[in-house]
């Protein structure tokens, strides 16, 4: 099984070198890439049907077309690693165990869409991954892949690693924007989308980091290729993770689609002795729960949405029999009351709303009408009653805990006591 | 034209608008907050969200935000939609999750758009039951008072604070449900446009603190329509009274003037009315001694007077009303009739009106559009600041026009801020010292009067493609001068704004140089001139001649009393003149409102009402005629300065003694005498105008016992004064419905209390305004003005000597605001204004046209080399003409 994302990476936690990732191949895509036009690079990517691993699934491809023909220079390009998805852990070890592999895709991407600025936006305390990446850049700079005239090619790039101030709300990209001109992280009005008007006015293409670690091989590689790797109509191979009360939690590069039984059982180990599985989220905090049912269901874009839910980043969290659904549901709606950046009405204030209830059902001071209550915030946070995506993405495990582990929670009122805490 | 479909019916809309705006023009209750109609949408509060039908067979539809939504060609939409309907009420539910709900003790309530929007939305049941958050207020200064807990984050404060007025020392702070909206300490806000805050929160986290100290409901207050008297802008503003004490003053929103905002000078300046200062009773002066006079003892005094003198001289005002300036001048005659002002600043004045018959005179709406921007001479921020608010949108043309390339609607303020960043239009200051309007200026040039003239001479000359620049002009000016030119050639709506702050003849006539260059070249440029005070215009083009010459008057025996209309001659003139003027005469009467150093020198003084007590015309910067109505009737002794001179015509046997009983007869006079003075006619309707026969209430309706307050009295009602002067009554009886523009006393709709009701007026108020409002009595003939005048002398500093320069205050430099006690607080205590080599606090002494000051030394390192600057106007300092070269040395002891 090819694993380009991952096949790199050294066993024991240390950084790729320079030198190791050239001597695999490393910014030999980038070499293919500045052989060609940009608008031959943005064909080759949107015809390996890669799709954005940040959550949303955006053609990459398409997205660097948005760019329009002709528009005025300076643009940018801008990695969007600030993860803070609870959960969520991909990027690090992307970035900690192989920068350069970033720093190419990053290379190749601004060359395509014409950015000879471009910028990582990184999670405030991913300091690992700061240094690593520092000293990538440094290497880089050495090694003439970045800088002026990159590889001789007449190019020129330059990347700064812009360290968060540490808010989920900069992983929307145009709050990502925002906090990175230096003004309040609150999300922009759309259109004018970051293609047309991004950072500072310019033309700006914001992309995942594991998104950008695939367009180094996608382009070395050829499309086709990339297409191959996966088990579904999604192309490549993705980094699908698992947390919670399994034998091995952790992460692996597994060809897409495939089903979550397989990472659960045979990569994550199972559920721990004692425990049994009774739902998990399958892309990170904001996506809906599944449950027992769904295991089979096959880890890509259409799969999980057909199933109710959405792949998110890929990064489960599993819940258990022995954890209660409500105390969980409640830490992630503190998480998203907490990281509402306090703009939009049904947001700052339903998500605080919903929280606070979810804290009296636990304390054991729920009363009759509260799930009433949390069901219609789940409405009242609908997609596009909101300004950006982070109060519906909230209302999805809450939603869907509400369906699957209804009865939790009417045992909440009911025994006015939380039933897991003995 | 596009027509929208509303609840399936079709209406005419603005396709260049947004939805909530069309609904609430066309008469729908659709609520909002975050929306501003002068600050677009930012889709924050999503209160407004009505359902949209993609066409007539979409029975699902979806929700979007009326503000984000264009009103195109054949959108379709509900607002009574039951989803729709049941989101905003849980919009509403949600605002008020952590609201006080003290609106029996918050001084919002009343006229609070949350109240409002929450009965409309019909939320009224509370689900909540969790502790609310909190916050800790802040002290912000003596214009507002900060409840934050009643906040819902809707964030209009901070997008007017920092985004529409430009101010720095207030922020959002914060995330989620706590964000604060404040400053990062406490203190007292900088901006000279902060009071709009009150106006622009939505409920009562920004309130009126100067209305608190003698706090009444909205539902109490008497208003009328009246126009801002503390400078020559003419903002159009509701005083609000009640028992004969002015409470406040809001904002009258004029499409061409003041729009949505108002400066603080203007908003607090009302406390003057309510002084203890007040002349309440008019008095005689017999030897040493005072007498109180009842008002037929002054009235048969005042004939005594008259029917012994000889002659009368009249000297007038620039802040009294056109009418009684006419009267004093019936009352002298012509040619005894003088300004009130000194011959300088007449000339001035005089001469910005010339060159406005030439070169139009643009509203502050047009100058809110124009798109380059030369200002010469003139700190507007601190003389007509209302004006620099105008400027500081102007900046924004330029980029914000990238927006319209981007096809995003200029409504969609967040949007259009992304496209055009922090970028700004081309806007030059050329001014005598540092002026808060540089943070927005792409240069700056500080320099003496005489070199600030010259720069406007160079940008003339540059327009005209004559660079025979005089050899000592240095090339940084004119290379400056080339840019101001380029730019302004370059922009779609010049502009040049110029004024009598330099006291300086060659600034006035180098900035119409300019617009008369740009006009030759094909690109006529509106040109704004600042008008010291309220009626600085209509005084000027009333008399022609000032304090010096009326001292000529009287020493040539032609008059021997003195009739001073609303004016203390010591802050027009140096005292030895004004000394002069009144020892020369044998009896001086002062007609005024405020005890001031001239009354205290007259022997007749009779209680004049202020503005907020009477009817009357200002002239503002642009020529328009504007009527000011009273707000209430005074009690007592005090009446109209145009009634007591009318009595003054009676005493001296005048027809129009008899004749003239309302305000109307005065007007007409004044037209046939003076016709260019006719039009004023037509700035607001006669007395005799009525609605369906019924007057225009003044009061709003009521909602509280307030006609039974004189119960423990008397049973009976007192019957209100009655107005001969104005189609308004003392009342909340009356035409019941919104009246035209210049009738309207107050903001009010049924379900909506607050200003914001005058977005659902918009349509009417925005577009045509039923019946006039404001009329301009002088109009540009054609675009092009005078030639250019000859280069001044440039400026050569001296050794051991300062040219002093008149530098100007917001708060401070204006008489009647000063004896409030909110704007007094802010204003600078005396001063000489040094550049260098004085420490800061340094007593000195300056000696300046015979003149001594002893003063603290303020060092401001942005005045020009060779220069230093006096504080204008101040009290506490002697008038002193300026500028004039004057010796600084440190002071003894």
């Amino acid at each position: 099984m090819e694993k380009p994302l991952t096949g790199r990476m050294r066993a024991g936690g240390q950084p790729v070198s320079i030198r190791e990732y050239e001597r695999a191949d490393g910014y030999q895509g980038l070499r293919k890439a500045l052989a060609m036009s940009p608008a031959e690079v943005i064909e080759e990517v949107r015809d390996s049907g890669l799709r954005g691993r940040g959550g949303a699934g955006f053609g990459t491809g398409l997205k660097w077309s948005l760019v329009p023909a002709g528009a005025p220079k300076p643009r940018y390009l801008v990695c969007n690693a600030d993860e803070m998805e609870p959960g969520t852990f991909k990027d690090r070890l992307l970035m900690e165990a192989d920068p350069h592999q970033l720093l190419e895709g990053m290379a190749i991407a601004s060359y395509a869409i014409g950015a000879e600025i471009s910028y990582i936006f990184l999670r405030a305390e991913y300091t690992l991954a700061a240094a690593r990446l520092e000293a990538a850049l440094h290497e880089a700079r050495q090694a003439r892949c970045l800088g002026e005239d990159i590889l001789g090619s007449g190019f020129n790039l330059e990347i700064h690693l812009h360290t968060s101030a540490g808010r989920y709300i900069c992983g929307e990209e145009t709050a990502l924007l925002n906090a990175l001109e230096g003004k309040r992280a609150n999300p922009r009005a759309k259109p004018p989308f970051p293609p047309v008007v991004g950072l500072w006015g310019k033309p700006t293409i914001v992309n995942n980091v594991e998104t950008l670690c695939c367009v180094p091989h996608i382009v070395r590689n050829g499309s086709g290729w990339f297409r191959r790797l996966s088990r579904s109509q999604d192309s490549g191979t993705k980094l699908f993770g698992a947390s919670g009360k399994v034998k091995r939690p952790g992460l692996w590069e597994l060809p897409m689609g495939t089903p979550i039984r397989e990472i659960v059982e045979e990569h994550a180990g199972g559920m721990r002795e004692g425990v049994r599985l009774r739902g998990l989220l399958p892309g990170g905090a904001s996506t809906d729960f599944l449950v027992e049912q769904h295991l089979d269901v096959p880890m890509d874009f259409a799969g999980v949405q057909a199933a109710g839910s959405r792949l998110g980043t890929g990064t489960m969290i599993i819940l258990d029999d022995r954890t209660c659904p409500v105390g969980m549901t409640l830490n992630l709606e503190h998480f998203f009351a907490q990281e509402s950046c306090g703009w939009c009405t049904p947001c700052w204030s339903g998500l605080s709303w919903t929280e606070q209830i979810l804290a009296a059902l636990e304390r054991g001071e729920g009363q009759p009408g509260d799930l009433e209550k949390l069901e219609w915030q789940t409405r009242f946070l609908a997609p596009g009653n909101t300004f950006c995506a982070l109060a519906p993405g909230a209302a999805e495990p809450l939603q869907s805990a509400l369906r699957y582990f209804r009865e939790d929670f009417e045992a909440h009122i009911r025994e006015k006591a939380c039933p897991y805490r003995h | 034209m596009a027509t929208v479909y509303i609840e399936n019916r079709a209406y005419d809309a603005d396709p260049g608008e947004n939805l909530l705006k069309t609904c609430l023009g066309l008469g729908f209750d659709l609520p909002y907050f975050c929306w501003h109609p002068a600050m677009g949408s930012i889709g924050a509060c999503r209160q407004c969200a009505v359902k949209q039908f993609k066409d007539e067979n979409d029975t699902k539809g979806r929700l979007v935000m009326a503000c984000m939504t264009p009103s195109s060609d054949g959108a379709r939409i509900s607002i009574a939609d039951p989803e729709a309907a049941e989101f905003r009420a849980g919009i509403i539910e949600g605002l008020m999750l952590n609201h006080p709900h003290d609106c029996p003790v918050c001084d919002e309530g009343g006229e609070c758009h949350l109240q409002d929007m929450t009965l409309m939305t019909g939320h009224s049941y509370r689900r909540y039951r969790f502790h609310k958050r909190t916050f800790r207020n802040q002290y912000l200064g003596p214009f507002l008072a900060h409840e934050m807990n009643r906040c819902i984050q809707c964030y209009r404060c901070v997008r007017f604070y920092r985004g529409y007025a430009g101010g720095r020392d207030f922020n959002s702070f914060s995330i989620r449900n706590t964000v604060y909206f404040g400053r990062h300490e406490d203190g007292v806000l900088e901006n000279e446009f902060s009071g709009n805050l009150a106006e622009v929160c939505p409920t009562g986290v920004f309130v009126d603190r100067t209305l608190a100290q003698h706090y009444t409901r909205k539902w109490d207050q008497q208003f009328a329509p009246s126009i801002c008297a503390a400078c020559g802008v003419g903002c159009n503003i509701s005083p609000a009274e009640r028992y004969g004490m002015l409470r406040r003053i809001v904002n009258r929103y004029h499409p061409e003037i003041n729009g949505h905002f108002l400066c603080d000078r203007g908003r607090y300046s009302y406390e003057f009315v309510n002084s203890e200062k007040r002349i309440r009773q008019a008095r005689m002066q017999s030897g040493a001694e005072s007498l109180p006079l009842s008002k037929d003892e002054a009235l048969s005094r005042l004939a005594e007077i008259l029917r012994h003198s000889r002659g009368v001289a009249g000297i007038g005002s620039p802040r009294a009303s056109l009418e009684a300036n006419f009267a004093l001048r019936l009352l002298s005659g012509p040619d005894r009739f003088f300004a009130g002002i000194n011959e300088n600043d007449l000339a001035l004045a005089r001469l910005m009106i010339e060159l406005n018959r030439t070169v139009r005179a643009p509203s502050l709406r047009e100058i809110e559009s124009c798109d380059a921007v030369l200002v010469l001479g003139e700190d507007v921020t601190q003389t007509n600041p209302r004006i620099a608010l105008a400027l500081r949108q102007s900046v924004e043309q330029q980029p914000r026009s990238r927006a319209a390339a981007a096809r995003i609607p200029l409504w969609n303020d967040l949007a259009v801020r992304e496209i055009a960043q922090d970028q700004k239009g081309p806007l030059f200051v050329a001014a005598l010292n540092a002026t808060r309007l540089d943070d927005v200026a792409a240069a700056t040039y500080r320099a003496a009067p005489a070199d600030i003239a010259r720069l406007g001479l160079a940008v003339a000359a540059s327009l005209r493609q004559e660079f025979a620049f005089p050899a000592d002009l240095a090339p940084k000016v004119s290379e400056l001068a080339s840019r101001i030119a380029d730019a302004l050639l370059g922009a779609a709506r010049p502009l040049v704004v110029s004024g009598p702050g330099c006291r300086s003849e060659a600034v006035i006539r180098a900035a119409a140089a300019v617009a008369g260059a740009l006009a030759g070249r094909g690109k006529p440029a509106p040109l704004a001139f600042t008008m010291p005070e309220a009626n600085t215009a209509g005084l000027s083009l009333m008399a022609t001649a000032g304090l010096e010459t009326a001292l000529e008057a009287l020493r040539s025996g032609g008059a021997e009393t003195l009739v001073i209309l609303e004016n203390d001659l010591y802050r027009r003139a140096e005292s030895s003149l004004v000394d002069d003027l009144l020892g020369k005469a044998r009896h001086v009467v002062a007609v005024d409102h405020l005890e001031n150093r001239t009354a205290a020198r007259a022997s007749l003084v009779l209680p004049a009402a202020t503005f907020a007590e009477s009817d009357g015309t200002f002239v503002n910067f642009e020529g328009r005629a504007q009527r000011f109505f009273q707000v209430f009737a005074p009690d007592g002794g005090i009446q109209e300065s145009w009634r007591w001179l009318r009595d003054c015509l009676r005493a001296a046997g005048r027809e129009e003694g008899e004749t003239w009983h309302s305000l109307d007869h005065v007007i007409a006079a004044q037209g046939r005498q003076m016709p260019e003075l006719a039009p004023a006619a037509q700035a607001a309707p006669p007395a005799s105008f009525r609605i369906v026969d019924e007057r225009v209430p003044r009061m709003p309706h009521r909602s509280s016992g307030r006609t039974a307050v004189l119960a423990n009295v008397t049973m009976h009602e007192p019957k209100p004064p009655e107005d001969p002067d104005s189609p308004l009554a003392f009342s909340m009886e009356g035409y019941p419905l919104t009246p035209p523009q210049a009738l309207r006393p107050f903001t009010w709709l049924p379900g909506w209390n607050s200003v914001q009701a005058l977005n659902r007026l918009r349509n009417e108020a925005g577009a045509a305004p039923p019946g006039p409002s404001g009329v301009r009595l002088y109009e540009a003939r054609n675009g092009l003005a005078p030639a250019a005048s000859n280069w001044p002398e440039a400026f050569r500093p001296r050794e051991g000597e300062w040219l002093l320069l008149p530098l100007h205050h917001i708060f401070g430099s204006e008489e009647l605001s000063m004896y409030g006690p909110a704007i007094a607080s802010l204003a600078p205590r005396p001063y000489v204004a040094v550049r260098d080599g004085f420490e800061e606090g340094q007593m000195v002494e300056v000696s300046v046209r015979g003149l001594i000051f002893r003063l603290p030394a303020r060092i401001m390192a942005a005045l020009p080399a060779g220069t230093a600057g006096l504080p204008s106007g101040l009290p506490g300092m002697d008038y002193v003409r300026l500028p004039d070269w004057g010796r600084i040395t440190e002071a003894a002891g």
